[in-house]
């Protein structure tokens, strides 16, 4: 699969590959647009909005191994549309894509996927819930019970999740600014599962358990065309509380950043622009890229201040799309355990 | 000084072993000067001019035409000395067969740089040869075809000419006034000549007469 | 000065229009021929390029539908499901062309329909309704098809997404499946998600490419073959125009020209000839190979069902290897000549050699050269095996031929002289062995040409009277029909056998047997195929063996390539072998088969029903109507004997046909080169000839006699060849064939084709010499006299 036919069939919009589309159109013809104060309706709206041009099913895990080795793993399923219809059969006009990862400290494995949707190839059930593509899947008879399973060339994994707690709704009750022009989407994560499972890499089998984090995002609208990419932090302390916090590049060298703060009880604190702060305090060369794998945060109203670090800086994701995706370690004012997301680079 | 041979000696292997054509030959020949060099066949008087025109190195002896000393030189310098200095006028194929008088004129004219028009124009006159410009060399008699040498031999000014037997093949009216017109030629340029030949009175025009004798200058 | 050397060089030619006529002729024929050849190769192997970038053909594993079955989309998405990364791929004709629908999604990368210089001329939407097809192809479609070009499509096929060729082609089913070469960890079984397909492994495949590539070889080994015969010319008029300005070179280094300037003027001057010949050469190559293409698409299609273009396209890279081969060929040929430059003395001889001092010594020394050539191409094929041997062997052997050529004529000639019993032919003799090293090469680039032919014209006719007793054993049945369903099967076979006519049911299955990939055929033994085939080699009573199911019989490609011959056990499957009983001889076949009878091919593959089938009758043409009429076969599924053998022996002709082609040109090549040589000595003749008129012979009487010499040169050329192209013919029936195509060839022999090929060698060499002849016989007196007087 090449990365410019994929382009030019899906005029995909997605954040993740901001810096590719700058020069495509801003406006989102025939999909619906997100509004605020949207009431969400469960579970139907853990299934895919095909009304919206981009969604995805986003699952990143901090695991610990019986080795007491810190593990990561990634499981995420895109739809974008082409038009916002489905179309029947091998016509659809739905595209689905998905990548896996596996992040040790020393190796990162990943591998991707492609399918179109109306053959049953790739898919979002809501009740009973089902993401897949091929063999892939997170399924469960709600959404509070899971089960993941990817595969890849070398690398594997079957873990089963639980919810520990609510279902968490970002920005204002679930629509997120995404730039100072207003652009936007729907965004809901679920912070609180509690995962176990098995890594079957090249070295063996591993027994793991940990956190794990699921965001659910849907949108119609590209960043806007100043926006070079994002860096993108989800963060577990210890003491139970949870970060979600972002800043978007702008070409200019400014950010526009969102934050939120989630009470160990999943109570939410939203932030606008600015108060969250991302710096970053060491560049780290993966091939030809080069990109900040050690950051400070600060939340101010919440006296955080953080230093994050790759527990493997290498964790770049070669697919398709490429960007930087992996698990880090927390210590300052708080200490936990997250993962970080770099697109733009 | 335009020629000086020093010692020169010079032997060809042959299937019968070496055989030694010039032994201790020395020659000094001055600007304007002319000099007919005389010998049987085989005695090595050929030799000699294509040593004097830079054509053959000797085996052993020094040879300095115009103040150059030839063995110090390469072919391409050699070639640069008979481009300049020498010419040369041998009994027959003295022409190239596909170029007209003209270009066989102007061919060794070029080689040595610019051509002096007049000049051209005097020579070609002298040798009666303004008509024959157009024409192949097949076309031409061979005294005409020698006076075309000729021509082409002094249009580029050389400080020595060389001619093996220029009139060898010629008749003997034909050969008498292409003689005449070479050494006024000659003499109007103050260039030396050096003249292989058999016959006695090409020879007695001559200032100098030399015979080549077992090797040796007599 | 350069530039002043290199205008008194040409002038030369100015003055010898004939010889650069013969100079640019010969660099010309020579880059013609093998520009044109690589032109075709070059042409078929892009095609192949492509195909194998559309169709991905022998690079991935397939997953097909076994008989009678169909891949359905829930197939597909059940597999992807289960870990299998799999492609889907819809296959179907319109308008002619062959479409296929492809998944860009799940396509490997190395697809050009996966490919970004496709989707470059692709945006948004328009791409599902769109065809990707390059531009020939293009034009068999309809105004309602939308089409882009892409010039990197294989000819005769479009692709485009599954969605619209499912649509184009009113088929919903998936015709097969592409198997991405890497393969997630974990994967169930294919049997247990969908027993009803198969994977077809690389190697099961037939690759295209190493099937043809011994054909063009083949033409290549041709091109060469022109190649050096062009060479020939252009050694010999090369020689000659340095010998007739022996004279200039001196007058223009006793000018002052140094030995540097005079050779870089020389080699600039060859060279830029030899550029311009080449030129010529590579845009009449491109007008020959535009002739040929069609004939060898057409035999590439047959032989070996690749698809390759009809149509020829201008490359920049054949251009080049054009002309760097024009400029090594001369280079090859002036070589000799400057170095008799740089080694001369300024004022060696001026006067041109009108005779070449040819000793005995120098034949001598010919004959061991060429006796050592012979056996190190011996020694080459004996040691080495392969093709490459094989044809090294052909050139050592041809070679060595050609230089032996001017001491056998020089032997023929003594021995005639010394037998002349007039003066005059004594004087003919003798003048004729001076000629010879003047005309040698034009005489060893006939006879390459004259051996060459016996050679082929003798492969190719033994192959034709083999293939011909081939096809009537082998198509014994009267009808060939094939069925599309196992209710058909079983109907026909009730049908038949309700009447009493013999029905030999043919069951097969691409399979990879003892390591090669090979069709397994299952037959009903019975008189026909008894009586009708011929073994090359077999136990005492085959037939009973293999019905008794104790046996096998395999083709000849098959028993050299798996190296196992009559008594040597096959691996029929894993677990199960048996001996080879016979091995039969399969022309015109490019794969490995093994056959096996009737009951033993249903317990290997139960699965499998009979959906070929060769009757006998006595009436085809009414059982076929009762066949179509009352059983509902297509009609287009069956044929008759007589069709089938007709198709049968056009493919052969077809194979032919540029072989043929390509010898012809070799032959004129050669009488070209002969005419040129005898023009070229023309001028030199004159003072030998004109003593010779001076004590009583006319000029007419001159002119035949020259005549009669060029035609005795060519027969005793004609005479020599004939072993020569015999043991060519051996070695192509024995060495290359078997190499090639795998199989063996009786040799048989054909005098009258011989002869006839004498006659128009005979004859091209008296064209050749009429013309310097006629010049002869119409020389005025007054140039013949100038010898006498001439200066010299």
């Amino acid at each position: 699969m090449n990365v410019k036919l994929l382009i030019l069939l899906v005029f995909l919009p997605c954040n993740l590959i901001a810096q590719s589309f700058s020069g495509l159109g801003s406006t989102a013809e025939g999909f619906t647009n997100p509004i605020p104060n949207k009431s969400f309706n469960f579970p139907l709206d853990h299934g895919s909005h095909n009304e919206y041009r981009v969604e995805w099913w986003y699952l990143t895990a901090n695991l610990i191994g019986e080795d007491g080795i810190p593990y990561g793993i990634q499981w995420t399923l895109f739809r974008t549309a082409r038009s916002p219809t489905e179309g029947n059969s091998w016509l659809s006009n739905q595209i689905w894509f998905a990548h896996a990862a596996v992040t040790t400290p020393k190796e990162h494995f990943t591998t991707e996927r492609f399918a179109r949707g109306g053959i049953g190839q790739a898919g979002v059930n809501a009740e009973p819930f089902e993401a897949w593509i091929d063999e892939w899947s997170l399924r469960g008879e709600n959404f509070d019970e899971l089960t993941l399973k990817a595969t890849g060339s070398n690398f594997s994994y079957r873990m089963s999740l639980e919810a520990k707690g609510p279902i968490v709704f970002h920005g204002d009750k679930g629509y997120s600014i995404k730039s100072s022009e207003g652009q936007a989407s729907y965004y809901y994560s679920q912070p609180f599962f509690e995962i176990k499972g098995t890594l079957t890499l090249p070295e063996g089998t591993i027994n793991v358990t940990g956190s794990a984090w699921l965001d659910r995002e849907w949108s119609s609208q590209p960043l806007s065309e100043n926006q070079s990419g994002w860096d993108w932090f989800s963060l577990s302390l210890d003491n139970g509380a949870k970060l979600m916090g972002f800043q978007l590049r702008q070409t200019d060298g400014s950010t526009f950043s969102s934050s939120s703060w989630i009470e160990p009880n999943g109570s939410l604190t939203s932030y606008g622009n600015k108060e969250f702060v991302a710096k970053p305090l060491n560049l780290h060369t993966v091939g030809e890229k080069k990109l900040p794998t050690h950051w400070r945060l600060l939340l101010k109203d919440k006296n955080v201040d953080l230093n994050v670090k790759a527990i493997n800086p290498n964790a770049w994701m070669d697919l398709s799309i490429p960007y930087w995706e992996g698990p880090v370690e927390i210590s300052g004012s708080h200490s936990g355990r997250g993962y970080l997301e770099m697109t733009g680079y | 000084m335009v020629l000086n041979l020093n010692s020169i000696r010079k032997s060809y292997r042959t299937n019968e072993g070496k055989v030694s054509v010039l032994n201790d030959v020395s020659l000094t020949l001055l600007g304007g000067e002319t000099l007919a060099l005389r010998g049987e066949s085989g005695s090595g008087k050929s030799t000699l001019l294509h040593i004097a025109g830079a054509l053959e190195l000797p085996d052993e002896g020094s040879v300095e035409i115009a103040g150059k000393e030839l063995s110090k030189m390469d072919d391409t310098g050699r070639a640069a000395v008979r481009r300049t200095d020498i010419a040369i006028v041998f009994q027959h194929f003295n022409l190239i067969p596909s170029l007209n008088v003209a270009a066989n004129i102007n061919f060794q004219a070029n080689l040595s740089g610019p051509v002096d028009k007049i000049k051209l124009e005097k020579i070609v006159c002298s040798l009666g040869l303004s008509d024959q410009m157009g024409k192949y060399p097949e076309a031409l008699s061979g005294g005409q075809q020698q006076r075309v040498a000729i021509a082409r031999a002094l249009v580029t000014e050389p400080k020595l000419l060389l001619a093996d037997e220029p009139t060898g093949n010629l008749d003997e009216h034909s050969a008498q006034s292409v003689l005449e017109q070479m050494l006024t030629l000659v003499a109007e340029t103050n260039t030396a000549l050096m003249i292989v030949t058999h016959s006695r009175n090409v020879a007695a025009r001559m200032d100098k007469q030399l015979q080549l004798i077992g090797g040796q200058l007599k | 000065m350069i530039v002043s050397c290199l205008f008194t060089l040409l002038s030369h030619w100015s003055r010898n229009p004939l010889q650069i006529f013969a100079y640019l002729s010969g660099v010309a024929l020579a880059t013609a021929l093998w520009s044109g050849v690589q032109a075709i190769n070059h042409e078929a192997k892009v095609s192949y390029r492509a195909a194998a970038q559309t169709l991905g053909e022998g690079q991935y594993d397939l997953i097909q539908p076994k008989q009678d079955k169909t891949i359905s989309v829930v197939d597909y998405v059940n597999l992807r499901k289960s870990g299998w990364l799999v492609s889907p791929v819809v296959d179907g004709y319109l308008d002619n062309v062959r479409l296929l629908g492809m998944d860009p999604l799940t396509l490997p990368s190395s697809f050009l329909f996966a490919n970004a210089n496709l989707t470059n001329s692709i945006s948004g939407n328009d791409f599902f309704e769109l065809l990707v097809t390059n531009e020939n192809t293009s034009k068999n479609f309809g105004p309602n098809v939308e089409v882009i070009i892409d010039k990197n499509v294989a000819p005769g096929i479009a692709v485009g997404d599954i969605s619209l060729v499912q649509r184009l082609i009113n088929k919903n089913s998936i015709s097969y499946l592409i198997v991405n070469p890497i393969q997630p960890l974990e994967q169930t079984k294919l049997e247990e998600i969908a027993p009803h397909l198969a994977i077809i492994n690389t190697e099961q495949m037939t690759d295209i490419s190493q099937l043809t590539d011994s054909f063009h070889l083949n033409l290549s080994a041709f091109g060469l073959l022109s190649f050096a015969v062009g060479l020939f010319i252009v050694h010999s008029t090369i020689g000659l125009a340095f010998e007739q300005r022996r004279a200039m070179m001196r007058s223009m280094r006793s000018m002052g020209v140094s030995l540097r300037i005079l050779i870089i003027s020389v080699t600039t001057e060859m060279m830029i000839l030899a550029m311009i010949g080449a030129i010529f050469g590579i845009v009449l190559g491109y007008l020959i190979a535009g002739l040929l293409l069609p004939d060898v698409a057409a035999t590439l299609r047959g032989l070996y069902g690749a698809n390759i273009s009809g149509t020829l396209q201008s490359r920049p890279d054949w251009w080049l290897s054009g002309l760097i081969i024009a400029l090594l060929g001369t280079g090859l040929a002036m070589s000799s000549q400057i170095w008799q430059i740089t080694k001369l003395p300024i004022l060696a001889s001026a006067k041109p050699r009108a005779w070449m001092v040819v000793t005995t010594s120098y034949f001598t020394l010919q004959m061991k050269a060429s006796v050592a050539l012979l056996t190190l191409g011996s020694i080459f094929a004996i040691l080495f095996d392969g093709l490459v041997a094989g044809f090294a062997l052909l050139g050592a052997l041809l070679i060595s031929a050609a230089i032996a050529l001017p001491a056998f004529l020089a032997w023929c000639l003594r021995k005639l002289q010394k037998s002349a019993n007039t003066p005059l032919w004594d004087w003919f003799w003798a003048d004729t062995r001076q000629q010879l090293p003047g005309l040698s090469l034009a005489l060893m680039a006939l006879l390459l040409a004259v051996s060459a032919n016996i050679g082929v014209s003798t492969m190719v006719s033994s192959f034709r009277l083999t293939f011909i007793s081939f096809l009537d054993q082998r198509l014994a049945p009267e009808l060939f029909l094939q069925v599309a369903s196992k209710d058909q099967s079983s109907e026909l076979n009730n049908f038949l056998s309700e009447r009493g006519i013999e029905v030999l049911p043919l069951m097969s299955v691409e399979t990879v047997i003892s390591k090669q990939p090979a069709e397994l055929f299952g037959i009903k033994i019975g008189n026909t195929y008894r009586e009708n085939w011929r073994f090359l080699d077999a136990v005492e009573n085959p037939w009973d063996t293999v019905q008794l199911g104790k046996a096998i019989i395999v083709n000849e490609q098959f028993a050299r390539r798996a190296n196992l011959w009559v008594s040597d056990r096959v691996n029929i499957s894993p677990d199960f072998t048996l001996p080879i009983a016979a091995i039969v001889g399969d022309y015109g076949n490019p794969k490995g088969q093994v056959i096996v009878n009737e009951e033993l091919f249903s317990n290997l593959f139960p699965q499998l029903y009979p959906a070929r089938f060769g009757i006998r009758t006595d009436n085809p043409a009414e059982l076929e109507s009762q066949i179509i009429n009352q059983i509902g076969i297509d009609k287009n599924s069956i044929i008759d004997q007589k069709s089938l053998k007709a198709f049968s022996m056009e493919v052969f002709e077809r194979t032919f046909l540029v072989t043929s082609a390509l010898n012809v040109l070799t032959l004129g090549v050669a009488s070209f080169a002969i005419l040129m040589s005898l023009l070229t000595l023309a001028d030199r003749r004159i003072p030998q000839l004109s003593p010779v008129w001076a004590l009583g012979l006319t000029r007419s009487q001159l002119g035949k006699l020259e005549l009669v010499r060029a035609v005795l040169l060519a027969l005793f050329v004609v005479i020599f060849s004939i072993p020569t192209g015999l043991v060519l013919a051996w070695v192509l029936l024995n060495v290359i064939n078997v190499k090639a195509f795998g199989w063996q060839l009786p040799m048989f022999l054909f005098p009258f084709e011989y002869l006839k090929l004498g006659l128009y060698a005979l004859c091209a060499a008296f064209l050749a010499a009429t013309w310097p002849s006629l010049r002869l016989i119409k020389t005025p007196p007054s140039d013949l006299l100038k010898v006498f007087a001439s200066e010299r």
